[in-house]
This record gives C-alpha cells, structure tokens and sequence, in this order.
C-alpha cells in the first residue's frame, strides 16, 4: 500500500496546538497547553487518568470545545469547525464499530460520507482490510469478531479516509496481555507504512516507551514534559515525570554542596553522597535539591568496598523477575530504596531480615530543585 | 434432582397460571350449546359462528382502526418524548417521566371515565377519536419505555465515530441512530397494538355502539347469549397475539427491547 501522506500537504508542523484551554465550570480540564506536532510523527500523550489528555483528545477531534486556544491542523485553524469536516481519523477505546453494519461497510463508511465513486471505495475499502489482515471477513458482523479484529476494524476504518491526523485514545487497553504486545507491534507497521501523523493517548508507560517519537506527559491538566523516550527516561524534568515513568527510587530532600569538581548531596542523619559535578546541576551551593535513582543505578556494595556512596539497610523483599531480581532493602534515615540486579544470587546472598550494603551511583542520579 | 416439594411448587404455580385460560379454550371446543366445564367431545361450530357473527366482523375491523391509529400516534409521541427525556436534561423532565408512567398506575376506568367527561364537556361524542385518544394514552408508556431502552443501549461513541468520518448529525441520526432503535420502535409499536387491540375497561366507556371494539362487542355478547363464541373468539386472540410476540421476539429481539433480558 502506498503512502498515505496527502500529495496536498503543506510543509511545516502537521498539528499546532496553541495555548488551549478547558475548563469544566470551576474545574480546569486541561490548562494551557501548547503543542507542535511534526509531520508523520507517532506523539504519545501520557499521564494518569483524570490529567486531560482525553479532553485534549477530543479537542482535536472537535467533541469537545476549547474554552480558550486555538488548534491548528495542516496550517488550518480548525478550532470552531464541526467534527464532521475535520478530516482527522480517530480509533476509540470501545472501538465504537456500527453494530448494524458488517465489518466491509463498517470500513466504507467514512468514504461513502465523502461520496466517492463506488468502484473507488470498493477499491480503497479492500486495499485497508487487507493491510489491517482482515481478508475473508468483510461480510462479517462485529458482533462475531475478537477483540482484535475489532481492534483492526476500528483501525482500517480510521485510516482507509487518509486523515490528516490519526488519533488513538487507548485502544490497546481493552486487549489481554498477550494481544496487546501483538498490537504495538502491529501499530508501529502501520505507523511506518502509512506515514500518518498520529496522537497517541495511554496512561501506559510502556505502551509510550516502546511506540513514541516523542512523549507528552501531562498531569492535572498541565503538560509537565515533552521529550523523546529516551530523554524523558534519563532526564526526567521534575519528580512527577521521574516517578511515572519507569521505576524510580526517590531520595528525601538534601543540601547540594559544590566544591570544585565535585558535588555533594547531604542528606540529614544519613550523610554525605558524592559525585563528580555535571553540567546539568546548575543549583546555587546550599540548594534544597531532590536525587532519583533508577533501581539498575544502585548494587549491592562488593565485600570491602570503601567509598562515601554507600548505604547500609535491612533486606526487606526480594522480587524475583526470572532474567533480574528486585531487592527492596529498608535503609534508616531514608525509606525502602530498590536495587536491581542480574540473575538470582542476592536471594540467597543476603537473605530478607539481614543487613546489605548498598553502592548508589550518584553521578547518573537525576537531581531536581525540591 | 431437585426436591419433589420444589416440582410440586412449580405445577402448582404453572397450574393456577394457565388454568383460567384453559378452561376458556376448553369450552370453545364444547360441542354444546350451554357455556359449561368440563366439556364433552370436540366441535368447531363456535369458531365458525364467531367468524360469522357481523358484530364480531365489525368490532374486529373496529379494533383494527383503533389500534392501528393509537399504536402509530404513540409511537410517534412516545418515541419523540423518549429521546427528549434520553438526550437532554431539563426542568421538569422528572415530572415529564412521572407523567408518561402515570398510566401504570391509574386504573383504566378511571381513564376511560375521564376521557367521557372531557367529551361531554367539550361536545365529543364517543366514537373512533375519543377511543384512539383514550387508547393512546394507555399504551404510551409501553412504547416510550421500548424507544427509552434501545436508544439507551446505543453507546454515544458510535455518533462521534460517524461523525469522525464525515457524517453530517442528520447523517449520524438517518444512518446510525435510526437503524439502531428501529426495532425497539417497531417492537414498541407491537406490544401497544396487542395491549389496544384487546383493552376492555377503557373501551366501554368510550365506545359507541357503532364503534365498539372486538372486547366490548364480546361482553356485550355474553350479556345476552351463553354459548362458548366468545371462548372461540378468545383463543384466536390468543393464537394470534402469540404469533404476532414469538416473531416479533424473533425480529426485533422483543425481549431485548423490553428489558426483560438485561444484555
């Protein structure tokens, strides 16, 4: 199947969202956010339930009305236009297939509301249901399919109208585990043969990871990160985005001291954890300042090891993962602090109930002003 | 295996169920004159009788004009109202429900009388409109609960799916929402024609003795002959009645539509 990037797409960014804003009487759906959106791209929006990015969603679907902003697409500002004359294809959580019709009209739909010449929808109608691997049941009723070919339906009916944008809002939460793998993967295809620019919604961390060009991370309305997964995993700007994606140990509040080449954070009745200073630890000597660690950034001490990183605690839980082991160890002055280690041996090394000493590698730790 | 008691329970249930209308079917079979049970040998001379009877014919035809005007004006009332109270909240939409299920709970004399008064007062004689007003009255509820519930179960997603793909509202309503409630509508419209079709203690009351229905006409029957005919005619009201449901179960999935199967 050929492309379906729009011979008639003007250059530029695919979809500008400009400072929109909505609000639910005194509640504030979504508050100001701005957004570009590059041609082709896969953007995720991510956060927990209840963060807007549904609303934002739907605002550019045109179900729901800005209260403030504007949102263009393809250099059109589509803010007051109808949801029927957007042009922007959507696959919704439910699905939403048309229980009356079969799985060919279904996909037909959004071509015969364009009045197209029938032998052109025939043609385009079996073009998308063999790319979504639905062949052999376009007389089907909905009703008589899985979840994933639902699923397919729902996505060949999106894209057979070339949208300029697809919109996605969870469509793989609805799957079992095993589909829903099957399905990222399928996406990802579809996202690199048809080149279509796609808004991504998922309150799914992984689902974002393994998808996105570039993630948003939105909470209580605000978009708190935009980055590529990569960044947003390693650089984390603020506590919210470090503590929702992946897993994170968050260190209490300490003092951040500089001497020279090296920094130092010093934690009260713990002690002093230092590192070689990076350039990205811009803060003013006696800054209030937050550490994160990743659990893969901190392992058991090796027998003798000297150094001033070093924690000592009590074996709280072992979570055993098959290719790694989780150990959540209780260490005084600070809280649970997660290692994460190769293989099985620290179960039987450092039994739950005895003490462990712990090596943090501070200078891959993610420093936030508190 | 269940318990002998729990068998016995349900005959008994079943038993004083059936029993009333068996005895009427039973009798229309009574190769005597006399309206007796238990009857002797088998006849069909009282179905034969009951086809041929002009009062029947003409309250049957009666019945059918009735029905067929109450049922289709209540359907079009009581599915507009459907969607108003489905779609949209308003003041006085609670008193609006409680208005439209009102007819569960007043007795159909009462009706029937009333709709007498309001004819006297506003010089109606009784007759077809004052019947098809009365009947329409009765059946709404049948037929806005039947329209309420498929347009309940239609999921909003669907509109904004059409409309994602370029229907226009009128579009998502002729293409999406109309199909889908249609057999709720048509299953609404059946129930309202079988309830109107075989209404009694209204009817009386607003039936003149031209335009009395299929019911009346019978009552009227008994009062001066006491020959089965009116079991005869019973059962082939029944026949029918049961005929018209088991298809339109099989049509339009009636139980679906009225909520009695709740998926």
């Amino acid at each position: 199947m050929t492309p379906h990037t729009r011979p008639d797409s003007p250059a530029g960014d695919a979809v500008e969202i400009v400072r929109v804003r909505k609000e639910f009487g005194a509640a504030v759906g979504v508050a100001d956010v701005s957004l570009t959106v590059g041609r082709g791209e896969f953007i995720t929006l991510l956060g927990p339930s209840g963060c807007g990015k549904s609303t934002l969603l739907g605002m550019i679907a045109g179900f729901v009305t800005p209260t403030a902003g504007k949102i263009i697409v393809d250099g059109v500002d589509l803010t007051e236009v109808e949801p029927y004359r957007r042009d922007i294809g959507m696959v919704f959580q439910s699905y939403a297939l048309f229980p009356h019709m079969n799985v060919f009209d279904n996909v037909a739909f959004g071509l015969k509301m364009r009045r197209l010449p029938k032998a052109q929808i025939e043609a385009e109608v079996r073009r998308a249901i063999e790319m979504m691997k639905l062949t052999g049941m376009e007389s089907r009723r909905v009703r008589q399919l899985s979840g994933g070919q639902q699923q397919r339906v729902a996505l060949a009916r999106a894209i057979v109208i070339r949208p300029k944008v697809l919109l996605l809002d969870e469509p793989l939460s609805a799957l079992d585990k095993n589909l829903r793998a099957q399905m990222q993967v399928e996406l990802s295809d579809l996202h690199r043969k048809t080149g279509l620019t796609t808004i991504f919604v998922t309150h799914d961390q992984g689902e974002a990871l393994s998808l996105s060009d570039r993630i948003v991370v939105m909470n209580r309305g605000e978009v708190q990160q935009v980055a590529t997964p990569i960044e947003l995993y390693r650089t984390p700007a603020n506590g919210f985005v470090a503590s929702f994606i992946g897993e994170i140990n968050a260190l209490p509040k300490a003092r951040y001291e500089r001497a020279g080449e090296m920094a130092a954070l010093v934690l009260p009745g713990v002690g002093r954890l230092t590192a070689p200073a990076r350039a990205q630890w811009s803060f003013n000597d006696g800054a209030e300042v937050q550490a994160f660690l990743r659990p893969e950034q901190v392992r058991p001490a090796l027998p003798g090891e000297a150094g001033a990183n070093l924690l000592t605690g009590t074996v709280a839980a072992h979570i055993y993962q098959g290719s790694h082991t989780i150990t959540r160890v209780e260490v005084p002055g600070i809280g649970l602090v997660e290692t994460r280690v190769t293989g099985a041996e620290i179960i039987s090394a450092h039994p739950v109930g005895t003490p462990i000493t712990l090596s943090l590698d501070i200078g891959e730790a993610v420093l936030i002003a508190a | 295996m269940r318990s002998f008691a729990f068998w016995s329970l349900v005959t008994a249930i079943l038993a004083y169920m059936t029993l009333p209308t068996l005895v009427v079917l039973m009798t229309s079979v009574n190769p005597t004159e006399i309206l007796a049970f238990p009857s002797e040998g088998v006849s069909f001379q009282w179905y034969e009788k009951a086809l041929t009877y002009p009062d029947f014919q003409i309250a049957f035809r009666n019945g059918l004009i009735v029905t067929g005007f109450a049922s289709t004006l209540a359907l079009i009332v009581g599915s507009a109202f459907a969607w108003l109270v489905q779609r949209y909240s308003f003041r006085g939409r609670g008193l609006l429900e409680a208005v439209l299920w009102s007819p569960l709970i007043i007795p159909h004399f009462t009706l029937g009388f009333g709709f007498l008064l309001l004819g006297g007062a506003f010089g109606l004689q009784q007759g077809y409109v004052m019947i098809v007003l009365a009947h329409m009255v009765l059946v709404m509820p049948f037929v806005t609960r039947a329209v309420y519930v498929s347009l309940a179960n239609i999921d909003p997603n669907l509109a904004r799916a059409a409309a994602n793909l370029g229907a226009s509202p009128f579009q998502v309503l002729m293409r999406i929402e109309l199909p889908l409630v249609l057999p709720g509508m048509a299953g609404g419209w059946l129930i309202a024609a079988v309830l109107s079709l075989t209404e009694f203690t209204a009817s009386l009351y607003v039936t003149g003795s031209r335009t009395q229905t299929l019911p009346v006409a019978m009552y009227n029957y008994i009062r001066e002959y006491a020959d089965p005919t009116v079991s005869a005619v019973s059962a082939m009201l029944i026949i029918v009645t049961t005929l018209i449901m088991f298809i339109a179960d099989r049509a339009f999935g009636l139980r679906r539509v009225l909520a009695i199967d709740t998926h």
